[in-house]
């Protein structure tokens, strides 16, 4: 029998480089959102309800309405609409968890989904427990970095012009990452294009739903030179 | 600046909903051994980096190239990150990094 005290020790070593990056992340979300003029209850409602890295800084802009409802909702499905595929490796794993399989679907951010397709569990361990504990711990970092973002946020004495650029870089990283893992560069030449066209024809304020939608219509009408350079990609089961 | 608390409170919620929606359907659609239609798995593998290219368009969307500076600062800023990452591949350095330094061309040189 293995205690939870020596899962609970397996899963905090797991998602150690998670931790860090998701204070480091969750701070500057905080911040910004203090910024914008939501204090830290705020950061805390939004990483508990919509915990997702890139949706919330997305969501920053959102929040004191303006964009229409259906907008928001293509908007959202955008963005997040890589993790339908991360649901696919697991489908049976967590059904087989009964009511925490429910928290696993909720909680499957990126850095979740890498840390169960990567972990090799020891033997003995209990494989749900451990996948739950992960989970678990992965989110309370999150929940913990957003909220002390807002907390310091409203005490921070030096001028924080400028902070915001935290997400255009992060977005400029993800782009890096996924211009090496994939290996046709055509998706992200397309979505260069169509956001900068979209920019330049409808403007700041409505730029972001032309700029999808002639994104996936062009993708579409390229999926087969797309498909056949993406081949000998490997995809994580 | 904030705006009550009725119009966040019902996007927050609007988002979340969603976010669990997209995470859920996967779970709703082939819970039951049903295969993945190959045009959705096909939209899946291409969005992402087309999305997040956007995403980028998005966050720049603001900057005037016409007046002064001129988006110097953010393109100095980007090509700071981009370089960092391609180098390192730290998220941590190269977020961090970009961010200083925009943060002090802003404040301090333009």
């Amino acid at each position: 029998m293995t205690t939870k005290k020596e899962i609970l020790k397996y899963a905090f070593i797991q998602t150690l480089p998670v931790l860090f990056g998701y204070l480091f992340m969750g701070i500057a979300f905080g911040i910004l959102l203090e910024e914008a003029g939501y204090n830290f209850f705020w950061a805390l409602f939004i990483s508990l309800t919509v915990y997702s890295g890139s949706m919330q800084f997305v969501l920053i802009g959102m929040l004191g309405g303006g964009m229409g409802i259906i907008a928001m909702i293509v908007l959202t499905f955008s963005v997040q609409c890589r993790h339908i595929f991360y649901g696919l490796s697991f489908i049976e794993k967590f059904k087989a968890m009964g009511k925490r399989g429910w928290y696993m679907i909720f909680s499957l951010t990126d850095e979740t989904y890498s840390l169960l397709c990567g972990m090799k569990i020891p033997e003995e361990l209990d494989k749900k427990k451990v996948f739950f504990t992960v989970a678990v711990l992965d989110q309370s970092y999150w929940v913990i970095g957003c909220t002390l973002g807002g907390i310091m946020g409203s005490f921070i004495g030096f001028d924080t012009t400028g902070i915001d650029f935290a997400m255009t870089a992060l977005f400029v990283v993800i782009f890096i990452e996924q211009w090496y893992g994939f290996h046709s560069r055509i998706p992200a030449i397309v979505g260069i294009c169509c956001g900068t066209v979209s920019l330049i024809i409808f403007g700041a304020g409505g730029f972001i739903l032309p700029a999808l939608i002639g994104s996936v219509c062009l993708l579409l009408l390229l999926k087969n030179t797309i498909i056949k350079e993406e081949d000998s990609q490997e995809v994580c089961q | 600046m904030s705006s009550g608390f009725i119009t966040p409170f019902l996007v927050t919620m609007l988002v979340a909903g969603c976010t669990f929606a997209i995470r859920y359907m996967p779970f709703a659609l082939f819970g039951g051994g049903k295969e993945v239609p190959p045009i959705i798995t096909a939209l899946g593998e291409m969005l992402p980096p087309a999305v997040i290219a956007i995403l980028v368009v998005y966050c720049l969307k603001s900057v005037s190239l016409v007046t002064a500076p001129h988006g110097l600062p953010e393109f100095i800023a980007v090509g700071i990150v981009a370089i960092l990452h391609i180098w390192k591949r730290n998220n941590l350095l190269s977020i961090g990094g970009g961010t200083l330094v925009y943060m002090v061309l802003v404040q301090m040189v333009f």
